[in-house]
């Protein structure tokens, strides 16, 4: 039981950070822009796909392979935010980008449906079925790969938001759009990038994910609803929250899918809903102004 | 002018100003042909075809209005309405076959929809409705994935088998035609109720809280009980349209009792319509999912009319997120406001009020108005 | 004399910031009282805490003899305290009848035709002596001639009015303005200043946040000065205009200067 235990909290840990990483993005879209970018979710799957395609039909490696996907997927965030996010303007914005990524979100499953079909399928390289013997415990290479990419990822953005000019003139964007423009910071420029940041995370989480999911057009639902959850728990627009909360989140749900594989998902589920009734606000964020 | 006849100059003025948002006698004469039309439909049309596309049609009239009385009034956006018309569809489903309810007795399980869609209604409204904006947004889709989850997990929901409803011995020749009254009676019933509660003070604080919730509480509207009484009334049609909806298909399974593009439909036809008016949720679903059902029956590939679907919102928020109806309605008053300037005469008090109603009427320029303009 | 409206010992802190700090003001009955002091003082602070915006940390607020502490607005509002805001705030996309209607929630209890007993929630908003006291309350402050416009088509003097006007509506025992004065051209300050003596000569009582010096010294009975969240000094307008601490505090930093950045 214990040795159970611990194994859990050891995948929980390893698989939190990839969860991390892609929350990372999605409340970092949040906190520069406004926007929750439902379409995080269907993006993972994109960029799973796309790693898919390479190896599969290239023969690239997996880790090679981001060497194209991240790229790619920067590319495909900044194009959204102007071609799309950009456009809306006036009172209803904010809900209105949320339903503009929620239809984007339909569109990229409509298409990775037409490309790939229903089936499920599932990236494979040698080191995904290998693993590293430790202590007694088998940590398959794939999840230690992972963990390792998205911790250098979000150390990589922690560094480039608090050390750089570029970070300085995103957190000055979070803080006050207004303020930020009379600085003379160049708004439009600053969202499209952070839109591009948030989304080219996925190349790596979407390939990590593929890697130890088998997955379909339709496993976007499934990736979204947990990210939401996690940034929502974390405090929307918090990175500190959304690591601490998806850490908690796969944590949980590897204890009780020792008991219930069933139920470890609703579990972290009933424990979002119950943290919303105690601090609306979530783990780590600050309750929204309420007067002015 | 004394004060009771500026009043009564004004109240009219106010009617005309929001145009089309609360019915005027020519809105009334609208409403009475629109249902006229509704009523003898299926006796002029025996396609079948055309009048199972026609009862879903109904059923999304009734589902679009139901969820603009609470997110189109209060400005707070549900995209977790499809709990309701699960919860409705599950609940007359799991009742016929625990009560082994057979025939025509399963439309006695209505009131019981509507009960449990409203009993989830209070607890998902008391913890939603304490945040706000994107926060309670994002709630809305998590507590919607519980729900799909547990109709996928539990065992009384029947997994991913799903329940299937009670079979109706009914001629397949007429079989739609009592679902398409039933879906009307919903949809009139809810569009009725969905005036009266604008009109009202209970409507009003409702704007008044889309508009500016804390300034709202500051001159003592209770916000919360507010909120969730129209988040529940919102919750037991939406319900109820789910039961009809499960009688009328006969099965429902976990992905399309709680799906998400449920609740991305009818937030689409309340925004094409326009949001938080009257008629905007009625237009846009009696309009667009007509347009989706024939995609459904012509496209073979499903996924293709899911991604037709998608670019037609996207398209619709993009061009035409202020709605049909309010960008009609701003021509429509600008045309009167002209026709009225040239008219000679006027009281003193009449040239300002329908000049600033001209010009400014919903949205103003900010919103978008030229890309609104440029789009079919 | 006796005090409608009375903070005691108020504490508020922001994080590290101790926004007030053991504040105590008293209102009377039936008086203009000024509320002064640097920016940062506390002064919009201490109306977010009467008015229900904020939880007090320690202290009490008192209406007459009944104790509000930490009542949520709809309830403040309900005893009896209106407030405006400094950034004035409408209900943007209702009629200007409409947003006074909302004001009017708390008195429409007593409206038209008798006590009754269930109130058909379904009615329509606003019966006739609702609107016709709404249109009497527009004329007074001279924005009647746009109580069919959507209150977005305002200019901000105009929502100032309209703000001052909706919450008369419930006929509040005390108005709470902050800044009324605030952004506005000298002719329609002349107005609202006029509007407040009006009020205050048929009972209503004032509390009012201002920087505008003639206007409070002109306006108000009772002038406190807040600084560093604490409440200095209290008293008459000429008292206040030569008190050393007063000058310390704030006409000594800052004297006829509206610094208001």
């Amino acid at each position: 039981m214990g040795r159970e235990l611990y194994r859990a909290i050891i995948d929980g840990i390893l698989y939190g950070g990839v969860y991390a990483l892609m929350a990372v993005g999605l409340t970092l879209i949040f906190g520069v822009l406004d926007i929750i970018n439902i379409a995080q979710g269907i993006l993972v799957v994109l960029a799973a796909y796309l790693s898919y395609v390479l190896s599969v039909h290239l023969h690239l490696d997996l880790f090679l392979g981001l060497l194209v996907t991240i790229p790619v997927m920067f590319v495909l965030g900044v194009g959204i935010q102007v071609l799309f996010m950009r456009r809306l303007r006036g009172r209803e914005r904010t809900s209105m980008s949320l339903l503009a990524s929620y239809a984007v979100m339909i569109i990229i499953e409509g298409i990775l449906y037409l490309g790939f079909g229903p089936d499920y399928v599932q990236l494979s390289a040698p080191y995904v079925n290998s693993s590293l013997h430790v202590l007694g415990f088998y940590l398959p290479y794939i999840y230690l790969y992972g963990f390792g990419m998205a911790v250098v990822l979000v150390a990589v953005l922690y560094l480039m938001l608090y050390r750089t000019t570029f970070g300085r003139s995103l957190r000055a964007t979070m803080q006050d759009q207004t303020a930020a423009r009379l600085i003379g910071i160049d708004i439009n420029r600053v969202a499209a990038l952070a839109f591009g940041i948030g989304v080219a995370v996925t190349a790596v989480g979407g390939m990590v994910f593929g890697a130890t999911n088998a997955f379909n057009a339709n496993s976007g639902y499934d990736l979204i609803s947990r990210l939401l959850a996690i940034i929502i728990l974390g405090g929307m627009g918090s990175i500190g929250g959304a690591l601490a909360a998806a850490v908690f989140m796969s944590v949980t749900e590897a204890i009780v899918d020792i008991w219930s594989p069933t139920w470890s998902v609703v579990v972290f589920y009933a424990a979002l809903v119950l943290v919303l009734t105690l601090r609306p606000q979530g783990l780590l964020g600050h309750r929204e102004a309420r007067a002015q | 002018m004394s004060g009771d006849p500026g009043g009564q100059l004004t109240a009219g003025r106010w009617r005309a100003g929001s145009m089309l948002a609360t019915p005027n006698s020519r809105g009334w004469a609208v409403a009475a042909v629109l249902l006229l039309i509704a009523v003898i439909f299926p006796q002029v049309v025996t396609n079948q075809v055309v009048t199972q596309i026609a009862v879903d049609t109904m059923l999304f009239v009734a589902a679009a209005v139901a969820w603009n009385l609470f997110s189109g009034f209060s400005g707070y956006i549900s995209l977790g309405h499809a709990v309701f018309f699960g919860t409705g569809a599950y609940t007359v489903g799991i009742a016929a076959e625990k009560w082994h309810i057979t025939g025509n007795m399963e439309f006695a399980l209505l009131p019981l929809a509507a009960l449990a869609a409203g009993v989830v209604a209070v607890p998902f409204g008391l913890i939603a409705l304490r945040v706000r904006r994107h926060t309670f947004v994002v709630v809305t889709i998590a507590v919607f994935f519980i729900f799909q989850l547990m109709a996928f997990n539990l065992k009384i929901t029947g997994g991913s088998v799903g329940i299937s409803a009670p079979f109706l011995t009914w001629a397949p020749e007429t079989f739609n035609i009592p679902f398409y009254y039933m879906g009307l009676v919903l949809a009139a019933g809810v569009a009725l109720l969905s005036w009266l509660i604008r009109g009202s003070r209970f409507g009003l604080q409702l704007r008044a809280i889309r508009d500016d919730e804390d300034r709202a509480r500051g001159l003592g509207v209770r916000a919360m009980r507010v909120k969730l009484a129209a988040f529940v009334i919102s919750g037991v049609v939406t319900g109820l349209v789910g039961a009809v909806w499960l009688f009328f298909i006969g099965q429902v399974l976990p992905q399309y009792g709680f799906d998400p593009i449920f609740d991305l439909s009818v937030a689409l036809m309340a925004f094409f319509g326009g949001f938080g008016t009257l008629w905007g949720p009625i237009l846009g679903a009696l309009l667009l999912e007509p347009v989706e059902q024939y995609l459904t029956l012509q496209v073979s590939n499903s996924y293709a009319s899911e991604l037709v679907w998608g670019t037609l919102f996207l398209l619709v928020i993009l061009f035409l997120s202020r709605g049909v109806i309010p960008i009609a309605g701003e021509k429509a008053t600008a045309r009167r406001a002209r026709r009225e300037r040239r008219r000679a005469g006027q009281p003193a008090a009449a040239p300002p009020t329908a000049g600033s109603a001209g010009t400014a009427l919903p949205g103003s320029a900010e919103a978008g108005a030229p890309s609104g303009r440029s789009t079919r | 004399m006796t005090a409608l409206l009375r903070a005691e010992g108020v504490c508020k802190a922001f994080g590290g910031v101790q926004a007030l700090n053991d504040c105590s003001i008293e209102v009377e009955q039936g008086s203009i009282a000024g509320l002064i002091g640097p920016n940062g003082s506390g002064k919009t602070t201490l109306f977010n805490m009467i008015t229900g915006y904020g939880r007090v940390d320690t202290g009490d607020v008192w209406l007459g003899d009944r104790k509000i502490t930490n009542l949520p607005p709809d309830k403040v509002f309900g005893h009896g305290i209106g407030r405006t805001f400094q950034l004035t705030r409408v209900f943007s996309r209702l009629t200007v009848m409409e947003n006074m209607i909302v004001g009017a929630h708390h008195s429409e209890r007593t409206d038209a035709q008798g006590p009754r007993r269930f109130r058909n929630p379904l009615a329509r908003a606003g019966g006739p002596a609702t609107r016709r006291r709404a249109m009497e309350l527009l004329e007074f402050t001279g924005i009647a001639d746009h109580a069919g416009a959507l209150a977005e088509t305002l200019s901000y003097g105009q929502r100032k009015l309209l703000e001052l006007s909706y919450v008369l509506m419930a006929g509040p025992a005390i108005m709470l303005l902050d800044e009324p004065a605030g952004g506005v051209n000298p002719t329609l300050i002349g107005t609202i200043s006029d509007r407040i003596r009006q009020l205050n000569a048929q009972g209503t009582t004032f509390l009012i946040v201002e920087h505008n010096m003639d206007f409070v010294m002109g306006l108000c009975d009772q002038v406190t000065v807040l600084d560093y969240g604490n409440a200095v000094v209290s008293g008459p307008p000429e008292m206040i205009r030569t008190d050393r601490r007063v000058l310390d505090a704030y006409l000594g930093t800052a004297e006829d200067d509206d610094d208001d950045d």
